[in-house]
């Protein structure tokens, strides 16, 4: 753990957003991970994320619950909202502070332990209501809080620091995100920015469930020779499908890309994904296509990468629900407790 | 690019920004950590083995160290490395047992040193302990040169002069003070092995101008003024007075004059205030005196009654640029300025003056009648005579004269002993981690968020009132210790071994400057541009690592790096170290074969 503080002062040259702030500002508290953990890369991508789309730090809810990834949220992000729920449980928390304000951004942060093992169900639930969020799982293969022991995302036949192998078939959350019905569907490297902070950007400005499943290297019990999660391993059989831009609403597109290999996706707010694709047959908006592609190329060994699947015209839960447009927390007194002569109409209606 | 060899001596050298800047090449931050640790004496020492006049440079330095430090690129202000210097002076005690003194074997050669100034001292106290007899001479009585003639005693104590001039002295320098040398034929007759020249450029530009000769006696030549002030042969000037010049010895002849009876001194310079050649901060000391500096004006004559000087007129001109970007001062058309007074100091530059030298003494001296001396040898063209400090390349300042002193300290010595004198021996490297434990190092990687401490003054009132009480108080400990930690060890270096490396992006994330990238190779232009951040300060190194995994290299901008070690702490496999870099600069007497 590094015990001093990461010095105030910064690059000269650092550029400001339009709203002023440097990067710098969408920073946290200095990490307590391990040194070389995936997960602090993870922060840096959220951090150049948000300071590139220059969202307001007030607008996001940053929502976690039990692991090293979930302890991730006191690193980036030092004055948006914050929850740390109990191990498995963010989703819900997360529904419920999305149901009572839809205002605010929701950035779920979670490991593969915390939503593959413990919160399966509620990672399953939020998705399939298509709450409008960013669920991000930190995904390293171990419990790396409780010192290594598989995960239920951990490939079978990877072996364990001591050369144990794991004989539990994976569970993939991004297969299960797609089946689901998850809106935004990617997956990513921590060791990859380049890849990965575009993907977020899109993931913060789609407006349904958005789920991101990004591998993260545990340096300290999951990245030796043997594991399936490791840095080597990961970029020897990283397979991306594509690689993005996203032109936030309003500007200019500036095409650096060769025609025909780039496919440009409009999104519900008037954003657009421009992908550049490395795998000219794979078309992210083929849902079927996509879960199949995954399936084939999972059983050749190999870690596909990139916005694997987008419906550019989400639906969410407020929308299912047919809730008040208004947040609660601007809505008054007499609007949240009408009185007893209306309870008494609605009974009536129900009768 | 080619990957970086840390291995070659200057490689990390030019990474200390301060030390690289430093004529004489002072270990800065190893100082300035000595003096935050409260060890003040060998803060002192190390110090005093650079740059021989600690106590003297604390005050008085020209500091080159100071714009170069990097701290004045990550914040507004550098480090006030000068100031520092003189805390571990002022509190170091008595460390007269760590000199070497004058118990030494003797080696039976004899040199001779023209000059007692800063440049020959540093000769002498290089060449004494290896057992060289050293006659000083020089035409004044005591040793010292413009240090004690020129520099006015409320910027410099002659406490401080003695003091140090003095542990020269006590190495058992033969002092042939009061005589001055009228022939170097002579001095080259006498039984001497090697002859240095330290006799500085003691003569001031005169002023030309109608009105010159008749209003004479009001009209001083400024060193000449200056030196008669340091003497106490004058103490005291009229209630008006114009200063002419610029550089720096106009601010110490305005400020002297204000101590002298000068109630209404002005400067007035020929170009702008931006261009003046006086340091920033002697132009601020003197306008904190209430001196004003009008600028744009060109002398066009003494004004006199009864050869009586009554005050100057002057033109007043602009600065016009030509197609060239050549800058010319052009009358701007307006009336003549007049400006009453009763003195004029005339402070308009200082020349070399070799009276002394006849020109068939075997010595080339150039068309400006310079001598023609080496570089780095400081050798002349007759091999038996050397120069430094103002005599070898016109005047400088006190650090240069040291520098040259210990380069000609290594060339007299080689030269007695028959060795090439172009062969310069290698400086002593020492590199070493600073890692203590996990996240633990030798020295203080928590940096400062501090601004510039100012140094306390004297009461403004009884400074003017007495010239010789000094200016400047100095640091306290307390302001010592709160300095010491704005400087960011830039001496404590990011070493990195490729091989290490697993490319896991720690440093990058954690880097505050943005001083990391990994990335595809490139030539130094691009690449320059595809960095984390631009690096645009072309005086400052990419360090490059190649033999990675991915095939991409290591760039690392050494510009704007705070040297906080959070690459190393966030490294989960020791590939970053923190690692001090220590030169200790060949001095006289060290040899040139490794073995
Ligand atoms: C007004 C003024 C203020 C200055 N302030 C500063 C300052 O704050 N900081 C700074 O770094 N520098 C300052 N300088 C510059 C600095 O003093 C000189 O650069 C430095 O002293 C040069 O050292 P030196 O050893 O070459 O010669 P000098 O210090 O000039 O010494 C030369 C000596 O040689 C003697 N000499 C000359 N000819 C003969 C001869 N024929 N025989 C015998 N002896 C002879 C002279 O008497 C003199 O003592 C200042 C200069 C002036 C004029
Ligand atoms: C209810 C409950 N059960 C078990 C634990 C113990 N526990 C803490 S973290 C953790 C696993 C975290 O794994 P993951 O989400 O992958 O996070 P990582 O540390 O790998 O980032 C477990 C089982 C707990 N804190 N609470
Ligand atoms: S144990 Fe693993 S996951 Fe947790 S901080 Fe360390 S490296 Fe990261
Ligand atoms: S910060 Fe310290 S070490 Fe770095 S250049 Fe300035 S004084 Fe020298
Ligand atoms: S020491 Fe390392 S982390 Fe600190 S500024 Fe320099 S390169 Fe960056
Ligand atoms: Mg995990």
């Amino acid at each position: 753990m590094t015990f001093i503080t990461k010095p105030k002062l910064h690059h000269p040259k650092l550029p400001t957003n339009h709203l002023g702030f440097t990067r710098r500002d969408y920073e946290g508290a200095v990490s307590t991970l391990c040194a070389g953990c995936g997960h602090d890369s993870i922060s840096a991508a959220i951090i150049q994320a948000c300071f590139e789309l220059a969202i307001e730090p007030h607008r996001i809810a940053k929502l976690s619950g039990i692991g090293c990834s979930s302890k991730t949220p006191t690193y980036f992000l030092g004055n948006s909202h914050g929850f740390n729920s109990v191990h498995g449980r963010m989703p819900s928390v997360l529904t419920g502070a999305n149901m009572a304000n839809r205002d605010l951004i929701y950035l779920g942060v979670s490991g593969d332990g915390d939503s593959a093992s413990i919160g399966l169900g509620q990672f399953a639930h939020s998705i399939r209501r298509g709450v409008n969020m960013v669920y991000i799982v930190e995904n390293n293969g171990v419990y790396g809080l409780t010192k290594g022991q598989f995960s239920a995302t951990s490939d079978r036949g990877s072996k364990s620091k001591r050369g144990v192998p794991n004989n539990d078939e994976a569970i993939d959350l991004v297969s299960m995100a797609l089946q689901l019905g998850a809106t935004y569907v990617g997956r990513s490297f921590s060791g990859d920015k380049a890849q990965l902070v575009p993907l977020i950007k899109g993931a913060l400005l789609h407006q349904g469930a958005a789920f991101i499943d990004c591998v993260s290297p545990c340096v300290a019990f999951n990245n030796h020779l043997g594991s399936t999660k490791s840095f080597d391993y990961v970029r020897e059989h990283n397979d991306a499908v594509n690689r993005l831009d996203i032109i936030p609403e309003r500007s200019e597109i500036v095409t650096d890309y060769e025609p025909g290999q780039t496919q440009t996706v409009t999104q519900h707010d008037g954003s657009m994904i421009r992908l550049h694709k490395l795998t000219p047959e794979y078309d992210p908006q083929d849902r079927v296509g996509a879960m199949n592609f995954l399936q084939q190329r999972y059983a050749l060994g190999e870690i596909v990468t990139g916005l694997l699947y987008l419906d550019p015209e989400p639906r969410d839960l407020h929308a299912y629900l047919n809730t008040s447009a208004t947040p609660f927390n601007e809505l008054g007194e007499a609007e949240l407790c009408p009185g007893p002569d209306a309870l008494e109409k609605f009974n009536a209606s129900l009768r | 690019m080619k990957a970086t060899d840390i291995a070659e001596q200057d490689y990390f050298h030019k990474v200390v920004d301060c030390q690289w800047a430093c004529p004489a090449h002072t270990p800065v931050p190893e100082y300035i950590r000595l003096i935050a640790a409260g060890r003040y004496a060998d803060a002192y020492m190390i110090n005093w083995k650079s740059n021989v006049f600690p106590g003297v440079l604390g005050r008085t330095c020209d500091r080159p160290c100071e714009p170069a430090c990097r701290r004045g690129r990550v914040e507004e202000q550098p480090v006030a490395i000068c100031r520092l210097k003189r805390v571990a002076a002022d509190y170091k005690g008595d460390i007269s047992d760590r000199l070497p003194g004058a118990d030494v074997a003797k080696n039976g050669k004899r040199v001779a040193c023209v000059g007692a100034g800063p440049a020959s001292l540093t000769v002498a106290r290089d060449l004494l302990p290896l057992g060289y007899e050293v006659v000083v001479y020089d035409g004044d009585a005591r040793a010292g040169g413009m240090i004690r003639s020129q520099i006015p005693k409320f910027r410099l104590p002659e406490s401080v002069i003695d003091e140090e001039v003095g542990y020269i002295a006590d190495m058992g320098i033969t002092p042939r003070y009061g005589e001055k040398i009228d022939s170097l034929k002579g001095l080259l007759a006498e039984d001497y092995d090697a002859i240095f020249v330290g006799s500085g450029a003691p003569r001031g530009r005169d002023l030309d101008i109608p009105g010159r000769q008749e209003a004479a006696a009001n009209i001083h030549i400024g060193i000449d003024w200056l030196s008669s002030v340091a003497f106490g042969h004058i103490d005291k000037i009229g209630k008006r007075v114009i200063v002419l010049g610029g550089g720096n010895t106009a601010m110490d002849c305005c400020r002297s004059s204000r101590r002298l009876g000068g109630d209404e001194v002005k400067v007035v310079v020929r170009s702008g205030f931006d261009e003046m050649k006086a340091s920033p901060w002697e132009k601020d000391d003197a306008m904190n005196e209430d001196i004003p500096i009008l600028n744009f004006l060109v002398p066009k004559a003494f004004l006199h009654e009864n050869g009586n000087l009554t005050g100057m007129s002057f033109d007043k001109v602009e600065a016009v640029y030509d197609e060239k970007g050549r800058r010319n001062l052009v009358p701007t058309g307006e009336p003549e300025v007049v400006i009453p007074c009763d003195d004029v100091l005339v402070a308009v530059g200082q020349e070399n003056a070799f009276p002394w030298i006849e020109r068939d003494a075997g010595l080339e001296f150039d068309r400006w009648n310079m001598p023609v001396v080496n570089e780095v040898t400081m050798q002349s063209t007759n091999p038996r005579v050397f120069f430094g400090g103002d005599a070898a390349f016109g005047p400088k300042n006190i650090i240069w004269a040291v520098a040259h002193g210990h380069a000609a300290a290594i060339s007299i010595d080689r030269f007695c002993r028959g060795e090439d004198v172009t062969e310069r021996p290698p400086h002593q490297i020492t590199i070493s981690s600073q890692k203590m434990g996990i996240h633990e190092w030798s020295y203080d990687n928590d940096i400062s968020n501090d601004g510039r401490f100012k140094v306390p003054h004297a009461d403004k009132a009884i400074a003017l009132n007495n010239i010789k009480v000094e200016v400047e108080l100095g640091f306290d400990d307390r302001l010592a210790y709160k300095e010491a930690e704005r400087c960011l060890n830039c001496d404590i270096q990011t070493v990195f071994t490729p091989k290490l490396c697993i490319e896991c992006d720690a440093c990058v994330d954690i880097c505050p400057m943005d001083c990391i990238t990994f990335t595809e190779n490139g030539e130094e232009a691009d690449l320059r541009m595809r960095l984390m951040a631009p690096a645009l300060n072309l005086t400052q190194d990419l360090y490059i690592a190649d033999g990675l995994k991915t095939a991409r290299i290591m760039a690392k901008d050494e510009d704007v790096c705070l040297h906080c070690g959070l690459c190393a702490e966030r490294c989960p496999t020791g590939a970053w170290d923190m690692q001090k870099f220590l030169v200790d600069m060949a001095k006289a007497g060290a040899s040139c074969n490794s073995h």
